[in-house]
């Protein structure tokens, strides 16, 4: 296993225009990264001397913890910015906060952003490395990533899956991501909606799309649940938590549909009854948990091949 | 009505001395004209313009233009601006935006009365065409606000409105909601021949999204704005204008489906024209490309097959209109993610150049642009303007029409620099803008 990686970006902040060697790469990078983390001594020093700022302008407790152990245990001096309402309140922009934050001269920008296209007006302006940890509905690239990882893991490849994607495709940049990654792998892949949460024009994104969760899920090798903010109630995309799990959680009965050996993943936080049932959350085919310790080694991976590209590295 | 024809700021370069333009290639809709002449313009108006008034001589103390290779068209009249005065100078100033439209060839400008306060009183029409008279190097005519502060309840005083120079009546940016204001607001503007302006945008529909729906935005993530955002306000107000007998004018319309709308109603026999912004009719939902804020426009770029519909709508008249909608905003409101920032780009500098595209690709004759940006907004809002014929006021520009320029911030005129077209090649400038007899703009 290769452990230079072909990706010699200054950026990610997306998975859009990523090769297939680009993304292996970083696949194979993280495997050696697990090591790492599952260590006594869990540290190295590729970061060692080097600033990452966490800026996230949207409440994440899960990926803005994922980000920073997974800076410290390369060494970096990792700084959480939590940007609240208050800020933006006061009157200052992305783009003013970004311009303060570079003249702090850190070397890596991770940012959570409600926009789609934060990150990159954020990449436009500084001089330092950015990573997209979440833009609106665009694009999350380290969430494709680490499930890819363990998708790999658990199936050995990602060639010629089929992948179901279901939940609110709409709103979902977990699932745009996760589009173009698997697509690029040479996956299947299929996306499971009420046309309500569907995007326009989804087929354009070359995915097979389904309403019908039986259907969706038939012969998948594996079924990627997404969370369902309460807020669809309230804007009139579905009626109710109660009708949404009956036609489009994951229980049991849909999930016979898939192959038996399907495994079960969710981005989280999961909203269990919602759009998953806690025995399937929690049951033997589920690899959410083992998706978070992805997380942090893929997250490692990628902060490993950005500092090689450096200046003065 | 106050008299706004003398109103030019007086620019160096002319005074009321004699003007021979000769040998220009005379182009005027309103006598659908398209000629080799000369143009005499004397006291301020067109004493002549064509084949026949070669060879008559030159009045005496006359400045003779040889306008060889360039046209002579009639100033442009541009139904839609935005001005940031009063209330938001630092976008731009009656005096900035007309020196963009002197720029353009735009001789009259039709500015939108969003502004802080709303134009929604006579005194403020008055201010407006007062500081217009003072200030301004084209001529200027507001609309007044349809609805008191444009709120969307209480009609405006239309008669009183009138009377102190408003043109035409409009939401500006905003839509109507309620369909019975529209409908009381068609039935009473007919007592006073009052055009009501309107653009058609459901606002729910609207505000849900940043950009046109379909597959761009799906990719990029954002919101997207159907297109019957547009089409179920259009129809509404188009049935009701049947309903009614009021003069309704869509002042933006962006979809395939807008068009065959109007065609019908037109063919039908109601009261109605529309307008197309020129962004809509130059560009796509593709140039938005990586989330470039200087593409984000009300209505929305919509997709090819729309734009394309649009120019036919244009070549066949049922386009009667095409506008700049010059929008200008600063930096603080366009450099933000693409759904936080404002909409709207300037467009009084760039409106005949980019139209002329149209032209140089055979998709539109030469003569319905102008129309469509002259003689036919003038005959709708009722101002003596939009031709060369003899007696009219001497507005018009001298165009090169094969010249090419290349697009950038600093050679346009509008205190704000949100342009779509940074960068842009086009064929075809402006040489020389003249309002009542007197240059206001010249290239050098």
């Amino acid at each position: 296993m290769s452990t230079v990686p072909t990706f010699s970006r200054r950026h990610l902040l997306g998975i859009e225009g990523l090769s297939a060697l680009e993304i292996e790469s970083l696949l194979d990078l993280a495997e050696a990264e697990i090591g790492v983390s599952r260590q006594i001594e869990k540290k190295k020093a590729v970061l060692r001397g080097r600033t990452q700022i966490n800026l996230f302008f949207e409440a994440s407790t899960r990926t803005q913890s994922s980000f920073e152990l997974a800076g410290k245990r390369l060494g970096a001096d990792v700084m959480n910015m939590s940007v609240g309402i208050s800020s933006v309140k006061k009157g200052e922009t992305l783009v003013d906060t970004a311009m303060t934050l570079n003249a702090m001269r850190p070397d890596i920008l991770v940012v959570r952003h409600h926009a789609a296209g934060a990150a990159e007006l954020l990449a436009q302006k500084v001089e330092c490395s950015v990573i997209n940890a979440g833009d609106g509905a665009h694009e999350h690239p380290t969430q494709a990533l680490l499930d890819a990882l363990t998708i790999r893991r658990h199936k050995g490849r990602l060639q010629g899956l089929t992948v179901a994607i279901c939940g609110d495709v709409r709103h979902s940049r977990v699932a745009r991501s996760n589009i173009l990654l698997l697509q690029v792998m040479g996956a299947e892949v299929r996306v499971v909606a009420p046309s309500t949460l569907m995007p326009a024009r989804i087929d354009r994104l070359g995915v097979e799309a389904f309403t019908d969760m039986r259907q969706g899920l038939a012969g998948a090798d594996v079924v990627m649940m997404l969370r369902l903010q309460r807020e669809r109630m309230a804007a009139a995309y579905v009626p109710s938590v109660r009708e949404y799990f009956r036609f489009h959680g994951l229980d049991t009965e849909k999930l016979a549909f898939a192959k038996p050996d399907a495994i079960i993943m969710h981005p989280g936080p999961m909203n269990r009854g919602v759009e998953i049932d806690p025995l399937i959350a929690d049951g033997a085919r589920s690899v959410i948990r083992e998706q978070v310790e992805m997380g942090v080694a893929v997250r490692m991976a990628l902060l490993e091949a950005l500092a090689r590209n450096l200046p003065n590295a | 009505m106050p008299d706004a024809r003398t109103q030019s700021a007086g620019l160096p370069n002319g005074g009321h001395s004699p003007l021979v333009l000769e040998n220009a290639r005379i182009v005027d809709p309103s006598r659908d004209l398209d000629a080799t002449g000369t143009v005499i313009i004397t006291e301020g108006r067109i004493a002549g313009a064509g084949p026949e008034t070669m060879g008559q001589g030159v009045p005496d103390g006359a400045e003779v233009i040889d306008c060889a290779g360039c046209a002579v068209i009639p100033g442009l009249v541009d139904m839609r601006v935005f001005v940031g005065e009063p209330g938001a100078e630092h976008r731009e100033t009656l005096q900035t935006a007309s020196l963009a439209a002197a720029a353009g060839g735009v001789t009259t400008m039709v500015t939108m009365p969003d502004t802080d306060p709303v134009i929604d009183d006579p005194a403020l029409v008055d201010f407006i065409l007062r500081r217009a008279r003072d200030t301004a190097h084209v001529r200027i005519h507001p609309m007044a606000a349809l609805t008191k502060d444009l709120a969307g309840e209480e009609l405006s005083e239309f008669g009183l409105l009138k009377d102190a120079g408003a043109v035409a009546f409009t939401q500006g940016r905003r839509s109507l909601r309620s369909a019975q204001v529209m409908r009381n607001a068609l039935t009473y503007a007919r007592d006073f021949d009052a055009l009501i302006a309107h653009h058609p945008a459901d606002a729910d529909l609207t505000s849900a999204g940043v950009m046109n729906e379909g597959e761009v935005a799906t990719r990029l993530g954002l919101p997207g704005i159907p297109r019957e955002a547009e089409t179920i306000v259009l129809d509404r107000d188009l049935q009701l204008a049947a309903l009614t007998g009021g003069r309704y004018h869509a002042a933006l319309v962006s979809c395939a489906a807008s068009v065959d709308a109007i065609g019908r109603a037109k063919s039908d026999g109601a009261d109605v024209t529309a307008a197309a912004a020129i962004t809509n009719l130059s560009l796509n939902d593709n140039d938005i490309g990586p989330y470039r804020t200087f593409f984000k426009l009300s209505p929305p770029l919509r997709a090819e097959d729309d734009r394309l519909a649009l120019v036919r709508g244009l070549a066949d008249g049922i386009i009667d209109v095409v506008v700049s909608a010059h929008d200008p905003q600063d930096v603080e409101g366009k450099r933000q993610p693409f759904a936080e920032a404002a909409d709207g780009a300037v467009g009084l500098d760039t409106l005949l150049a980019v139209g002329l595209r149209l032209v140089h690709e055979e998709t539109l004759p030469l003569t319905r642009l102008i129309d469509a940006m002259s003689t036919r907004p003038a005959a709708l809002l009722g101002l003596e303007a939009g031709t060369l014929a003899a007696g009219a006021p001497a507005d018009l520009a001298i165009v090169d029409l094969q010249r090419p320029w290349v697009v950038s911030e600093d050679l346009l005129h509008s205190r704000s620099h949100n342009t779509a077209f940074e960068g842009a090649r086009l064929t075809g400038k402006v040489i020389r803008t003249i309002v009542a007899g007197r240059t206001v703009y010249q290239y050098d």
